[in-house]
């Protein structure tokens, strides 16, 4: 509170230099990004096109009312004109902008004409599905899917009294796992939602879709410069909205492919992970990994839940210290009584669940000493 | 004729709780909207506090989610749209030369509803779970199977407004066609009257359907039935198609009485008659009739088909037409006038340049494809609250500075009045300007927290933000120094100023006026 | 006096006409449901598809082309349920049923009953895509740990616009809305 002078003084600095220059200002951004798709960069084009339009006409016309303030003053001696009417001009102002309206409406139907072509010659296709809150990508046709959480270190940052720790993490636009596509491919991305509307976007590639639950959507890019893209859900969609981000990582052809292969390889040993018994520090390890990712957002990293909003605490909780069937039920199942409680069972992998449900029930006091093993997952299942 | 020997005012509470005097009425519409602005105002200001910097300091993700909600439910039911009803009651009867409503009676229920309606929105604040918490346009499923509990008392509060707003239209629409002085031809009315007029048929046309949308959502979640849930047949998205055509027309519901105020402004201070009377009553209906078509440019993002977004599109450029004409006229009237710039008058001219401004930016985010870009960031934040406070806003402020002498009888402190203005228009610009950078720079809307990159401007819009809804306080200030007593007003009140209340009425307007209906010429 | 009471009429009969306005765009705002509806039949909009059985006509035939359908399966709301089609794509010809079989298991320890709903992506591919068999035309139960397999059998018509060669067929199962409702009043008698 202290720094109130000097942030005074910095936006009295920043509306000076807003009015001199530009570039001076280019530590923050002001004007929408050109983007590094062929498509973003007419869509840029077009938006600065309509923005130097409105600046000639609302130069004009402001000019016109500051020259009457100045000069039609009473104060000046300014005798008030007897006109009211006038057909030519005002047959004129309404034809004008008709006709500069139907210039602005030819590129920008082109342009839109074009971002709607149908996207089939793709050869990437990724299923996005928006979930309360994270996204999931799914390969469809390499047969891997995974979810993408805000990064640990964002979530970490949010409460943290110290803006240091905001600082050099991309705070609130870092993932745990991004989405990786090829470069110079025609990649297609079909939408969907979980639970509500999210809208997927990235502002780079000018691409905003819906993801509504129970429809699909879809939108198509190819980006031709290898590097990563950032951008966040557009839709609010419940509590976290704001905490939901998307990070795309654009690779060359060779480097998908590799990653492609690990990913499938990865997919392959979370299925070997449910046929093996673990130690209890590689559950509780895990455990609290996704814990954090998929659990921390209701129930809070401590455990504490926040009861006010009806996300119940775990810690000391009669389900985390109770019997271990009555957990692998809510968990797996979801909650009868309370809708916020969604199901995980169709979610996680029986190690995923064996490991969070083990950490639930040993962090934060709750000792129970319980180490649940996927086989107990999966005979819950049945 | 019968009223006559009713000149002495009811006295105590009996007076405003039973009123059916227009005058009355309207003081407690315009009272009403004040006492919501300010806390509507509050919510702003808890959500600008917060955005001052990144990370959760004040509030949680959730309560930051009930302000954007209520802050947006409360500006647009509780304080727009009942200040404009404000004025209308006590400015039709007596610019037509009528002696009251037509339906006085009702014209009290309509407004004693409203406390309830807002009663019931703001009681849910305190209920178990969480107040609505879904945005102002409550899509489904977000509102429906992922509302809390309270949503139902939110619909229930939605309804009493939608009913406070059907009585008031339809009370609206019998004074104008039925009431009128002889020789106050449709074409003679004060361009105030005729805004209201269509702004009235608009809202009897738009209300009845936001209830019927909020009935589907109150049937959804309670009684089986499944209009926007998928798993039923229904559809979300349909839920966006109805809200929406409602709420396109309900944006012009807000703004059109604004024109009708700035062009009853701006004659009186540049002496000198509205330029193009009749094509501001043609432009404002057309600008009516284009709303019921351009719905859809609110939900380009959801995936139309491209001869639905080409329509749109191109429907929603039109509207730009009819809205230059009318900035053209305001230009034109002022032009080789004889100005004067009291607070009314300038806050009429910064209403001119500033609605522009968002006019401007609405023109660009009508083009689909730029929309993409812009769709659910702080552009559009920056483009609504330019037409809404900026534009709306400062005509209510402007229309209030103009008849609180003919109201009161007094002159209000005109010092006092330039002091609000100029720090209003200094703060309001520092507080939305940037936001326009915000949203091409990539911030999404409706968020309580963001990335770094985004913190200068989010600081200089908190401080706008502060210094806009602290100068308030001294516009109460005004007004209620104004009412108290002052200089007297003449009964012209200003030099320029034309039209029945007054040419033909004392200041302040007597509690019954036009009981024998004047003269018009 | 008079003069009052013709007033009075004057005013009843707007308010009379206004009041019936109302009350029809009340009713306009229901008949908003079914008007969208055929706007979406006609459009596409949404990829909405029939939720009726097609009834084939005689076979005709493109031999000339390919078209190449993708299958999606989702669960809403963390269904606990595992759902995906057995392949991801395949070529057919317009005009020649196809069949193709979704795979769905019951993870959780209750039985449930869910309903599938189908969309179809580009939007305007959706009328040109009919299905003569799907396991979405009903309720679909499993039981805890119970496994079954779904067919669809379904025509991409020869008239399908020439710039289309991919369509995608999703479906999306959802908890049935008894049980979502059994869910709900629970949650509000909690309250």
């Amino acid at each position: 509170m202290g720094d109130g002078m000097s942030v005074l003084l910095r936006t009295i600095k920043a509306i000076s230099l807003m009015f001199v220059s530009t570039e001076l200002f280019a530590a923050a951004q002001m004007d929408l990004t050109p983007g590094v798709t062929a498509i973003s960069q007419e869509v840029y084009e077009l938006h600065t096109l309509i923005l130097w339009i409105c600046v000639i006409i609302g130069a004009g016309v402001f000019g016109v009312i500051f020259i009457s303030i100045f000069k039609h003053r009473k104060s000046k001696g300014a005798v008030a004109a007897n006109f009211h009417d006038n057909m030519t001009v005002e047959v004129l102002w309404t034809v004008i902008p008709f006709l500069i309206l139907i210039g602005m409406a030819i590129p920008a139907a082109k342009t839109l004409i074009k971002m709607e072509s149908p996207a089939d010659d793709a050869e990437v296709t990724i299923k996005i599905t928006g979930y309360q809150w994270k996204w999931n990508y799914d390969y469809m046709h390499e047969g891997f899917n995974y979810f993408s959480n805000l990064a640990q270190s964002s979530k970490d940052a949010v409460n943290s009294d110290n803006p240091k720790d905001r600082e050099g993490i991309n705070y609130l636009l870092d993932v745990d796992n991004r989405m990786v596509i090829p470069a110079n491919k025609k990649v297609r991305f079909l939408m969907t939602s979980n639970d509500v509307i999210h809208s997927w976007w990235v502002p780079d590639f000018a691409v905003k879709k819906d993801a509504i639950p129970g429809y699909i959507n879809e939108a198509w890019t190819i980006v031709p410069k290898e590097g990563v893209y950032r951008g966040q859900c557009a839709e609010l969609c419940g509590k976290d909205h704001g905490f939901m981000p998307i990070v795309v990582e654009v690779k060359s052809e060779a480097d998908y492919a590799a990653w492609v292969a690990e990913k499938k390889g990865v997919a392959a040993a979370a299925a070997a992970g449910d046929s093996k018994t673990w130690t209890m520090d590689e559950l509780m390890a895990k455990g609290k990994d996704i814990y954090n990712a998929s659990c921390a957002a209701c129930h809070m990293a401590e455990g504490q839940g926040i009861p006010a909003a009806g996300f119940p605490a775990l810690k000391a909780s009669a389900i985390a210290t109770g019997p271990v069937a009555a957990h692998l039920d809510i968990v797996i199942n979801g909650s009868k009584v309370n809708p916020a409680m969604a199901a995980y069972g169709a979610q996680m992998s029986d190690a995923d669940l064996a490991a969070v449900i083990t950490y639930e029930r040993n962090a934060w006091g709750n000792n129970t000493g319980d180490a649940v093993q996927p086989a107990d997952v999966k005979a819950a299942r049945k | 004729m019968s009223d006559d020997h009713h000149d002495h005012k009811p006295t105590g509470l009996g007076r405003w709780l039973f009123s059916t005097n227009h005058k009355d009425i309207g003081t407690m519409y315009l009272w009403f909207s004040f006492i919501m602005l300010f806390i509507g105002g509050g919510m702003a200001m808890i959500i600008r506090a917060e955005l001052y910097q990144p990370g959760m300091q004040l509030v949680d993700p959730d309560f930051f989610n009930q302000m954007t909600t209520l802050h947006g439910l409360i500006m647009v039911f509780g304080v727009i749209m009942p200040a404009f009803v404000g004025f209308a009651n006590w400015l039709v009867p007596m610019m037509i030369g009528a002696p009251d409503m037509a339906l006085p009676r009702m014209n009290n229920m309509s407004f004693w509803i409203l406390p309830f309606a807002f009663g019931t929105l703001l009681s849910t604040l305190f209920m178990e779970g969480s107040a609505p918490n879904f945005g102002w346009t409550f899509y489904a499923p977000l509102s429906t199977t992922y509302g809390p509990a309270s949503t139902d008392y939110f619909i229930f509060g939605v309804h009493l407004m939608g009913i406070s707003s059907i009585m008031g239209s339809i009370n609206v629409i019998v004074t104008i066609l039925n009431m009128r002085a002889p020789g106050m031809t449709l074409m003679k009315m004060p361009i105030f009257v005729w805004t209201w007029l269509i702004t009235a048929f608009l809202l009897i046309a738009v209300m009845p359907v936001l209830a019927g949308v909020v009935t589907m959502m109150l049937t959804d979640r309670n009684f089986g039935t499944s209009f926007f849930e998928a798993a039923g047949g229904g559809d979300p998205v349909m839920f966006q198609h109805v809200f929406w055509f409602f709420g396109h027309p309900e944006v012009y519901i807000m703004i059109l009485p604004s024109f009708g105020i700035i062009s009853q402004i701006i004659p009186t201070f540049a002496r000198k008659k509205l330029f193009g009377y009749s094509s501001m009553v043609y432009a404002t209906a057309s600008i009516a009739i284009l709303s019921f078509i351009v719905w859809a440019h609110h939900m380009y993002t959801v995936g139309m088909p491209l001869a639905g977004e080409l329509f749109f599109m191109l429907a929603t450029m039109l509207i730009a037409v009819p809205t230059g004409v009318k900035v053209f006229n305001w230009t034109a009237t002022m032009w080789k006038g004889s100005l004067t710039f009291e607070t009314p008058m300038l806050f009429s001219v910064a209403f001119i340049i500033l609605f522009t401004i968002g006019g401007f930016s609405g023109l660009m985010m009508s083009i689909t494809p730029v929309d993409f870009q812009y769709h659910d960031t702080y552009f559009i934040v920056a483009h609504f609250h330019y037409v809404l406070v900026t534009g709306a806003l400062f005509a209510i402020f402007a229309g209030a500075y103009y008849w609180l002498p003919k109201w009161t009888g007094n002159m209000y402190d005109e010092t006092l009045g330039k002091v609000h203005f100029w720090i209003s228009l200094v703060s309001v610009n520092v507080l939305f300007f940037p936001m326009h950078f915000l949203g091409l720079a990539g911030m999404p809307r409706r968020i309580p927290d963001y990335a770094l990159q985004f913190t200068d401007f989010n600081q200089m819009a908190s401080i706008g933000a502060f210094v806009f809804g602290g100068i308030q306080l001294l516009f109460l200030y005004i007004v209620i120094k104004c009412i108290r007593g002052g200089e007297k007003a003449t009964d012209q009140v200003w030099e320029g100023a034309e039209g029945l209340e007054f040419e033909q009425l004392p200041s302040p307007a007597p509690f019954h006026s036009f009981t024998q209906a004047p003269e018009v010429k | 006096m008079t003069d009052q009471n013709q007033q009075k009429n004057e005013n009843s009969k707007v308010v009379k006409k206004l009041l019936l306005a109302t009350v029809f765009m009340f009713g306009f705002g229901y008949a908003l449901v079914p008007l969208y509806n055929i706007f979406c039949d006609i459009t596409g909009l949404n990829g909405k598809t029939s939720d009726q059985a097609a009834v084939v006509k005689a076979a005709d035939i493109d031999n000339n082309r390919w078209v190449t359908v993708e299958f999606i399966g989702n669960l809403n709301d963390n269904m606990p349920w595992k759902f995906r089609p057995a392949i991801s794509k395949m070529k057919v010809r317009p005009g020649e049923p196809s069949r193709i079989n979704y795979v769905a298991k019951n993870v959780s320890s209750s039985s449930i009953t869910g309903n599938a709903v189908p969309s179809v992506s580009p939007g305007q591919a959706a009328k040109y895509f009919t299905k003569t068999e799907c396991f979405c035309f009903t309720q679909q139960e499993l039981k805890s740990g119970e496994e079954k397999e779904m067919p669809v059998v379904f025509i991409v018509d020869k008239n399908l616009p020439k710039r289309i060669n991919t369509v995608t067929l999703s479906y999306t199962f959802f908890n049935s809305p008894v049980a979502k409702k059994e869910k709900s009043s629970v949650s509000m008698a909690k309250k």
